[in-house]
This record gives structure tokens, C-alpha cells and sequence, in this order.
């Protein structure tokens, strides 16, 4: 005899344990602290911030460790944590100006004022499992040599915009408060400001894919890196009941200044044109990727003709946030029964129709 | 529908410590509530409304619950339906959501509640006045199969321009001699707007048209909220020589013998063996409560 389902609240309870258990894994191992994360596993720590859009390492760690890992669960878990907290004031907008870099490279230049600073760097690597690792006690590595940039250093654009080859984008008149996307829907047309916040909170594979898309041919893209610099900055803000700036700490960004081939239109002679990036935290690909992305979904702005997707705000911005992409494509896990049960009944009726039907000798050449 | 006021903005709840009551604070819950009333006022027409990020995924009835929590206040009953069930997972996930962030009663049964949340079904016993019927919608936009751009169906929507439909239903006749849509089938709402129902089959379709109860629709992913006041009329698109029809099954349900529900084929072996049992679960259980019964029970 069918007994209609029932007990999904004793299966949630037990599948929170078996997740526990999972996490936890061999308890003859110690236990990952979140201490451990935040030191150890800081680029994805930072992945999470960025994407999270909260600053604040020792909760992205916190979320990793919760997600067993799985990045996009814990942004998840960042931003579920972000969306009901009040808002106590906006900063000032920082100045990557006065960074003082850990890391600066432009590909545009040989050398500049300021100097090209490797920094820490997957770049150079050279990609050989490095076995010593698996040993524990771990290696202490003596510091790193050479000159620390103790001074903020000028940025290539701002170089270039001497002799007026970039373009300048002076902030609308009246420097109009942007759209805050996490109180806001997003509404199209979207402007400049709200684009980007949507490419800094988008997922960091998405934009890769659309970034590489525009490399190849998906768009007309002749980019260089003007710029790409990570370090500390510092975030100010004027409380209105004080009327003065005041310092409210330091945080850790990646910039990337995207500079690209401009043949100019009707009103603006050719120059070089620029797409920008932005994350926190130690995040390169995202910031290159998002600044690619940029500069493609001005096309309409600069004229260009728009034939791919990597151009179309709608297609991008509608499909960037990996909380609302992996949630619909993972609700295909709910229970469908009621529309499945629809659809079967119609395949049903259209089969019977079709063999009904007089059948086309399968013989007969298409 | 018994909504908090302005008196107990910001104070905090017992249900759980921290966390405001029906999880959303106050001044989000205002601003849906604006959405909501908006809806209401526009029959059928979709509000952009700031949805938040909830604790549960996006496309899982984030806007359903968001809609639910603006709504919602102490005195309220809630009942949580998925796939017309009251025990499918989700709908137990979201039924203990609320149970642990507002502490308000629940139920099971379909007349002793004042909210009912649902995913993919209307309830088969008839709703009343005083009650609200919250919709989960995964797509709030009929037309976007047909027009993925919003700046485009918006300025369509506008112009109540709406042969792109009707063109999809008459090709669908076209090609299979009858139309081939079974679940979010489109309705017209007071006569103006194109609305998707949701997910539901179109034998709920029926159930909306001048329903004495308030239907709200929640998408959170896409961020709408659109509604349908009490006695509003919820036209399924037709032709004069293709009419709207429901779907009819062959067989009562096996557990209570109704005739005249939504049935789920249920397979019971692995040699063809299948039953077909009622897909709302309370109200099959009524029946069978009442003495009803099937062939199968």
C-alpha cells in the first residue's frame, strides 16, 4: 500500500549532522581553526570578501570553514550575514593614489616613476608541486630582499593623461550617490557605477569567461594593462555631525586599470580608453577580468557596435551574481512533481496524436 | 495579514535571540510592503522591489518568503505548501524558518490558515476572505522565453502589446493542434496586464479568477513583487476556437477517491505499477478523515 511521504523534518535534522560529520572529517586529524584560515588561506579569503562585498577577514574565514571550502557557499553565507545589517554611513571615496603598493606592474612601460615592484606572485612560479609541503613543520622562509616602497607612487593613467592620450572621466556633474545595488534592483539601463558594483560583487569565473571571450574575437577589445597594483589604502569618513575626515582603518585592495585602443567616433578624437577593476584583498584575476568587462560593456557609451554578448549590459549584468545563478540552477533539485506530472500527460497525449498519424515510410530520403 | 506598526519598529523578538521577528527588520519589511501595496493597486503588474539576500538560496522561495515575512504578524496561522504537500522538504524547511524566527502558529489545514505560502499549487479547498495566498515565482516575466530582455518586455508590458504571446499559443496549435503549455500557462489580469501565474498547473489556473483571497507573488531572484486583489478577474489566454481546458485524469486518487483534484502519478514498482494520488496532501486527508476512500487506501 503507498503511504504519502512524510518525516522531511527528521531527513533535514539528519542531513545537518551527516554535513557536520563531513566537515569535520577524520577527528584523529586537528581541527582547521579559523585563525588558520585567515593566515594560510588568504587568497580565498579574499575571494570571499570580495564577492561577499563585506571586509572582514576572520568572517570570510569563518564562512570558508562553515562551507567546507566551497567558495561560493561561503559568499553565500557572507552575504546572507550582510543583508539585514544597518547601514551606519558611506566613506569617502578611497584614493589609490596614495597606496603605498606591495605589488605594482604596468605592462605599458619598461619603467615609470614608482618602479615595477613584483611583490608576491604567482606569476613566476614555476608550476612543480612542491613536495616539501607535505612534510609538516613547514619551512621558514628567510625575507624578502630589496627595496620596500616606502611612498605612494603615482598611477600610469594619470601619467598618460599629461599629454591628453587617455581619456578623463571627471564624476558627473553634482557626483550623484551610486545606486546601492544590495538596497536597489537592478533596473536598465544601468549606468557606469552601477555596472561595476555589480562586476565587483559577480562571480570571479563568469567574468573570466566573459573577459577571455572579448580576447577572442567576442568583441573588439585591444587591451594592455595600464596598471595593476595591490596594497593598503586607507578608508575614510566625514560623519556629518563632525563636519571633519577621520580615519577609520586601513583595508587591502587589488586595482586594475585596463588601458585600450580607441580609434575615436564623431565627437571624441582616438585616444586610449579605460576599463577598471576593483576587489578586495589580493585578487587579481578578478580585477584584470572585471576591467576587461568594463571597458566591453561600454561599447554603446563609445559607439561601438555591439555584437557580443561580453557588450550586452543585460546579458552580463543579469547573469554575473553567483548567489542568484547557483540558486536557480540548483532549485532544479526541488521536488517538480506537479509540473513534471503536467508535462507527462501532455507528452503522453502528443505521442499517442503522432502515432496516430499516417507514418512516413522511414525509407523515404529527407 | 495582521502586519506590525510603526509602534514596534526595531524591537527586538524573543522567537530568536538576535534576529528580528519573521527574520527581515523592520525597515525592509516597509519597504515590500510599499512594493505590496503598489502591487495591489496595479493588478498583475510586476513592482521592482530591493530583495534581499536571504538565508536560503535564491530560486528556493526566497521571494515568497520575503512577501511572507513583510505580512506577517503575531496572530497570523501559516501554512507552508510545496507541490500542493505540506511535508515536502522545502516546504518543511520553510514552515521551521518562520516557526523559529517569528513563533507563529502553523497548520497543516487549508481553512485555518491566514497565510499560506506555496510553491507550484493553489490549495484544492476553496480559500475565503481574510486570507492570503503567497505565490514563490521563479520567472515573474510571462515573456521572457520569449524575450529575454527586460528593457523590452517592460516598454510591451507598457503598451499592453501582447501578440508575441499570442503568437507562441497559436503556433503551438499550429504545430501540435492544441496548445502545449501545461504550468505557468499566462493569464490576463483585470483585463490589462499578462501575468505569469507561477508554476502551477493550469488546472489551478481556474482558482485565481475572482478568488476572494489577496494572492501576492514573490520573486526574489529577479526581484518583483506583483499581486491580485480579492474578486479581481485572471484570464487564461484562448482562442474562441481553442478554448482553455484543465487537465482531466482517467482515475480518482487512489487514497481518497476525488475526482476532481490535481493527481500525482506515483510509481509503486519497477513493472509498470503506478498509482495516482492527490497532490494536495491536506486536503486528501480530509477526505479520507470524512470516510472517503480510494482503490488504493
Amino acid at each position: 500500500m503507498y503511504v504519502a511521504v512524510k518525516g522531511g523534518e527528521t531527513a533535514i535534522l539528519n542531513s545537518y549532522r551527516l554535513l557536520d560529520r563531513q566537515r569535520r572529517g577524520d577527528t584523529a586529524l586537528a581541527e582547521l581553526s579559523v585563525d588558520q584560515i585567515r593566515e594560510q588561506l588568504k587568497l580565498a579569503v579574499d575571494r570571499v570578501m570580495t564577492e561577499g562585498s563585506v571586509y572582514d577577514p576572520e568572517l570570510a574565514a569563518l564562512a570558508i570553514k562553515q562551507a567546507s571550502g566551497d567558495l561560493v557557499e561561503a559568499i553565500f553565507l557572507l552575504r546572507a550575514y550582510r543583508a539585514t545589517l544597518p547601514r551606519l554611513g558611506t566613506t569617502l571615496p578611497i584614493d589609490t593614489g596614495r597606496m603605498q603598493p606591495e605589488r605594482r606592474i604596468s605592462a605599458t612601460f619598461k619603467d615609470l616613476p614608482g618602479g615595477q615592484l613584483l611583490g608576491p606572485t604567482y606569476d613566476y612560479t614555476q608550476r612543480l608541486l612542491d613536495f616539501a609541503l607535505l612534510a609538516e613543520g613547514g619551512v621558514n622562509t628567510p625575507p624578502a630582499e630589496g627595496r620596500a616602497v616606502s611612498e605612494p607612487v603615482p598611477r600610469v593613467v594619470d601619467l598618460l593623461n599629461h599629454e591628453g592620450l587617455i581619456e578623463r572621466r571627471e564624476p558627473p556633474q553634482g557626483d550623484p550617490a551610486p545606486t546601492d545595488l544590495t538596497r536597489e534592483p537592478l533596473r536598465f539601463p544601468a549606468n557606469r557605477a552601477t555596472r561595476l558594483q555589480n562586476l565587483a560583487r559577480g562571480d570571479e569565473g563568469f567574468l573570466l569567461a566573459m573577459a577571455y571571450s572579448t580576447q577572442r574575437g567576442y568583441a573588439h577589445s585591444h587591451p594592455f594593462v595600464g596598471e595593476l597594483r595591490l596594497g593598503q589604502v586607507e578608508v575614510v569618513v566625514e560623519p556629518e555631525e563632525l563636519g571633519f575626515a577621520v580615519s577609520i582603518g586601513d583595508i587591502e585592495i587589488t586595482e586594475c586599470e585596463m588601458v585600450n585602443q580607441f580609434a575615436g567616433s564623431k565627437t571624441e578624437p582616438p585616444a586610449f580608453t579605460r576599463g577598471y577593476g576593483l576587489a578586495f584583498g589580493h585578487c587579481e584575476r578578478k580585477a584584470m577580468a572585471m576591467s576587461l568587462v568594463d571597458r566591453a560593456l561600454r561599447a554603446d557609451e563609445l559607439d561601438e557596435a555591439v555584437v557580443s554578448p561580453a557588450q550586452d549590459p543585460e546579458f552580463v549584468l543579469s547573469h554575473s551574481d553567483s548567489l542568484e545563478a547557483s540558486g536557480f540552477v540548483q532549485h532544479l533539485k526541488l521536488p517538480h512533481y506537479v509540473d513534471f506530472q503536467a508535462e507527462l500527460a501532455l507528452v503522453r497525449q502528443m505521442r499517442a496524436e503522432a502515432l496516430a498519424q499516417p507514418r512516413l515510410d522511414e525509407d523515404t530520403p529527407a | 495579514m495582521n502586519a506590525r506598526t510603526d509602534d514596534d519598529l526595531l524591537q527586538p523578538s524573543e522567537a530568536t535571540a538576535g534576529v528580528n521577528f519573521a527574520y527581515l527588520d523592520e525597515r525592509t519589511k516597509r519597504m515590500i510592503r510599499r512594493a505590496i501595496l503598489k502591487a495591489v493597486a496595479i493588478p498583475g503588474h510586476q513592482v521592482p522591489f530591493g530583495s534581499r539576500e536571504m538565508p536560503l538560496p535564491y530560486g528556493w522561495g526566497t521571494g515568497g518568503i520575503q512577501v511572507t515575512a513583510a505580512i506577517l504578524g503575531r496572530d497570523d496561522t501559516l501554512k507552508v505548501i510545496d507541490q500542493g504537500s505540506d511535508d515536502t522538504v522545502n516546504a518543511v524547511n520553510i514552515r521551521r524558518f518562520f516557526q523559529r524566527t517569528a513563533g507563529v502558529a502553523t497548520t497543516t489545514r487549508t481553512p485555518e490558515a491566514s497565510v499560506i505560502q506555496t510553491r507550484h499549487r493553489i490549495p484544492e479547498t476553496p480559500l475565503r476572505e481574510g486570507q492570503v495566498i503567497v505565490y514563490q515565482v521563479p520567472v515573474p516575466e510571462p515573456m521572457q522565453r520569449l524575450e529575454p530582455r527586460e528593457t523590452e518586455t517592460r516598454t510591451l508590458h507598457a503598451l499592453a502589446e501582447y501578440g508575441l504571446m499570442h503568437v507562441k499559443l497559436y503556433e503551438d496549435i499550429a504545430r501540435h493542434g492544441h496548445i502545449a503549455t501545461t504550468y505557468d500557462y499566462p493569464v490576463m489580469v483585470n483585463g490589462r496586464y499578462l501575468m505569469a501565474p507561477s508554476p502551477i498547473p493550469k488546472f489551478d489556473n481556474p482558482k485565481m479568477h475572482m478568488n476572494p483571497a489577496l494572492q501576492l507573488f514573490g520573486a526574489g531572484r529577479e526581484k518583483r513583487i506583483y499581486a491580485v486583489p480579492p474578486y479581481t478577474t485572471v484570464e487564461s489566454l484562448a482562442f474562441d476556437d481553442h478554448p482553455f481546458e484543465v487537465q482531466r485524469w482517467d482515475t480518482p486518487c487512489a487514497l481518497c477517491g476525488a475526482t476532481d483534484t490535481f493527481l500525482d502519478e506515483v510509481i509503486t514498482d519497477d513493472k509498470g505499477g503506478r498509482l495516482h494520488v492527490c497532490s494536495d496532501s491536506d486536503h486528501c486527508q480530509e477526505r479520507q478523515a470524512a470516510g472517503h476512500t480510494g482503490a488504493g487506501a
